[in-house]
């Protein structure tokens, strides 16, 4: 790794070779061996996404068969929740940056950091054998709804306990951070002089360890339904499908909180560097992303509006969920009013910050629509569900992660990227997602049901922009990839702050020492984002 | 300034750490059973007579038993953290290996009513089993279920004893320097109360 710009006292130096890598109980490591392997498998999701886009260029068969298409959909799925977005901010950044914004030198369990890292990989092995054993990946769906998933003859069963495996990896991870953050805040840091991405951290970290078993528990039910054949969801046997629903979406609703609250920690913490004043309404910013976690717990019925709810329950559930949308909305507003009187200095990662308020916009509010009873009967399982819910977890989660990867990789590598370069692959991947994604909303308000290889002609226009609109993201990915690369080898020496923030990762040298810092972290008293502090 | 050691560092000792830790686990093993629970609640609603007819056939001798048991392995347990708090290292591992055994003498009784149903093809795949209505079929898969994976527990519990045994025999353990046997101490006692639960939704309500 000595292509970093590795100063003598930079982590990278501290020990060499593979064996100091993978059995590494640094943070900073443990964090960089997530970032590798959790963007190959985004990259892997990504491609599975391209031939699903490319299978619907044309109604009809194009490139592959109905069965192969559902297998495609579900190993894109699956890739992307749960190998992907659920532990992509948490496990990367989270790992690397929580203990140096909170000035610490490490987690408050480092061996059980690397022990779910350790977890994480036997999970994604698991998942990767569906592909090689039996008949072929699932074809159920990320969701893996029952009783379809206790009868199909493909390989459900290890795809389930792969998401089983990778949940145990989140609710270490998640346990960790409550801990670091309750017992290693630097001695002056208090609660409220906490970065809010630290914040964020902690209220998604309950949200994994709170909600995680439960999905756990319900998913090796699934497995125990194939190998002892009980009827546990299967109607025929006298079990109860809407149960398996209800279980399923008590974890993977908040879940969904699990992947935006990070991503939304990140924007706070961008948007006070580039405005050059302190973020507005912190305490308030606080207080929204601990009301979403609480309030998060109390919506999965919303999935299931039209599969069999009483009235009474689906208008509690249907109030419940337009109460989310409050608390992001006050972080909204505040992102806004941050930017309004500062100084602002646009660089790449506030691109993205831009790209991400305008895209999770869009996803919030098409949100509501889905939360809305009257029109949700219209619009279940169609492609504005799919719509939606790209534009809040890739048009949202996925521009702040990178983001961050653009605001941090200075810090991480200690060398800067062609910034004109990252620009333009922002506006590739800014118009590619929105060609791809704009047109799923239209078409699903037009009546084109979701997980099918096929549609009706009238379908075909919308399929096509859309499609295009995949390939212009490739290419902005690929440029994206290209310039870090070359910047990771060949990039200008960074320096401690080339951005000018004032939270504490930025008092150090980049890359950090072995222990983060060469100097006791200086705090100031007016809170995390104080621009007066010299 | 390579070596500079910050007073926060998350590698020094701090018992209070470890022991949320624990604690934050034991959330979770709560909320894993909890989702159990609740099927057991809503499948017991949904078939009460199939339910009430299948719970019949259950050993309450061999219940009560086995909470006897679990429930002295606790104190036993807390007694002995309470040993090596007062310097008593000697007492500190008998009343361990006390624990071991009760949870050995669980696990064996366990073993012995499991048999004595698969005996009588009361197992999911079993011909007595296959004749049973389904609300009595899915009281027995979740009896298996559930007691099974508590089982699952008591061994992980009375492994992780074990080992606190082996590391107060390397002196690893001491009285100024007990988290672990502690924080074995806070686990035995989940696997305890999680049997509280289990005992009178299985055998004592008719």
């Amino acid at each position: 790794m000595s292509i970093a710009a590795s100063h003598p006292s930079s982590f990278y130096a501290d020990k060499r070779g593979i064996l100091s890598w993978i059995f590494s109980t640094d943070h900073k490591r443990i964090g960089l061996l997530y970032f590798y392997a959790i963007f190959a498998f985004f990259l892997v999701g990504v491609v599975l996404g391209l031939l699903m886009r490319l299978e619907l260029i044309a109604p009809g068969r194009t490139i592959m068969e109905p069965q192969i298409y559902n297998q495609v959909f579900t190993l894109h799925g699956v890739i992307m929740i749960f190998l992907f977005i659920i532990p992509v901010i948490p496990a990367i950044f989270g790992n690397f940056f929580l203990p140096i914004m909170i000035g610490t030198d490490d987690v408050a369990f480092p061996k059980i950091n690397l022990l779910s890292w350790w977890i994480y990989v036997i999970g994604a092995i698991f998942a990767l054998l569906t592909l090689v054993v039996g008949d072929g990946p699932a074809d159920t769906g990320w969701t893996f709804y029952a009783p379809y998933s206790v009868k199909t003859g493909t390989n459900v069963t290890l795809a389930v306990l792969a998401a089983f495996i990778l949940g145990f990896s989140s609710i270490l991870t998640g346990l960790n951070f409550i801990v670091t953050i309750h017992r290693l805040r630097a001695p002056e840091m208090s609660w409220f002089r906490m970065p809010l991405f630290a914040w964020a951290l902690y209220a998604t970290s309950w949200i994994q360890l709170l909600a995680t078993p439960i999905v756990g528990i319900t998913l090796l039910m699934i497995v125990a339904e194939r190998v002892f054949g009980i009827g546990l969801f299967d109607p025929a046997l006298g079990g109860d499908p809407i149960l398996y629903q209800h279980l399923f979406w008590i974890y993977s609703h908040p879940a969904v909180y699990i992947m935006v609250l990070p991503a939304m920690g990140i924007i706070s913490e961008m948007i006070p560097t580039f405005a050059k004043r302190t973020i507005f309404g912190y305490r308030a910013i606080v207080w929204s992303s601990l009301a979403i976690a609480f309030i998060g717990y109390f919506v999965w019925g919303h999935h299931m509006f039209t599969s069999g709810m009483s009235g009474p329950a689906r208008v509690v559930f249907s109030l419940l969920t337009f109460l989310v949308a409050v608390p992001s909305a006050i972080k909204v507003f505040n992102w806004v009013a941050t930017l309004y009187q500062g100084s602002i200095d646009v660089r790449t990662p506030l691109l993205y910050t831009m790209a991400f308020i305008f895209q999770f916009l869009i996803g919030g509010l098409t949100g509501l629509v889905n939360g809305a009873l009257a029109t949700d009967v219209h619009v279940h399982d169609t492609y504005f569900v799919v719509g939606h819910f790209h534009y809040v977890m890739f048009g949202g989660t996925a521009f702040a992660f990178f983001g961050a990867m653009h605001y941090w990789f200075p810090k991480m590598f200690g060398r800067m990227y062609n910034e004109r370069t990252a620009n333009t692959a922002f506006t590739l991947l800014f118009i590619g997602f929105n060609i791809l994604y704009f047109p799923m909303l239209v078409v699903g308000i037009m009546g084109m049901p979701r997980r099918y290889y096929d549609y009706l002609p009238e379908f075909h226009l919308p399929n096509v922009i859309s499609t295009i609109g995949s390939w212009i993201l490739a290419a902005g990915l690929i440029l994206m990839i290209a310039n870090l690369i070359v910047a990771r080898r060949k990039g200008a020496i960074a320096g401690r702050n080339p951005w000018g923030g004032v939270t504490l990762e930025w008092q150090t040298p980049s890359p950090p020492p072995q222990h983060n810092f060469d100097e006791t972290p200086r705090l100031s008293e007016k809170g995390p984002y104080d621009f007066d502090l010299k | 300034m390579q070596n500079m050691v910050l007073s926060n560092s998350g590698h020094l000792r701090d018992d209070v750490a470890a022991k949320m830790g624990m604690w934050l686990f034991l959330f979770t093993e709560l909320l894993l059973f909890g989702g159990l629970f609740l099927v057991y609640t809503i499948y017991r609603i949904l078939n009460p007579e199939a339910f009430l007819l299948a719970s019949l056939e259950l050993n309450v001798i061999m219940g009560t038993v086995n909470t006897i048991v679990l429930l002295t392995s606790s104190l036993t347990v807390a007694m002995s953290i309470t040993a090596m708090q007062k310097g008593n290292i000697r007492l500190s591992l008998i009343l361990l290996y006390l624990t071991i055994l009760a949870a050995v003498i669980f696990l064996v009784n366990k073993y012995f009513e499991w048999n004595a149903k698969i005996d009588h093809g009361v197992f999911p795949g079993m011909d007595h089993y296959n004749t049973l209505e389904p609300g009595e079929k899915l009281f027995f898969f979740l009896y298996y279920f559930m007691t099974g994976l508590h089982a699952l527990h008591v061994i992980i519990g009375a492994v992780f004893i074990g080992f606190v045994v082996a590391f107060i025999r390397k002196q690893k353990i001491t009285p100024g320097r007990y988290m672990l046997l502690e924080n074995s101490g806070l686990y035995w006692h989940l696997v305890d109360i999680i049997w509280i639960f289990l005992f009178p939704l299985f055998y004592l309500i008719h």
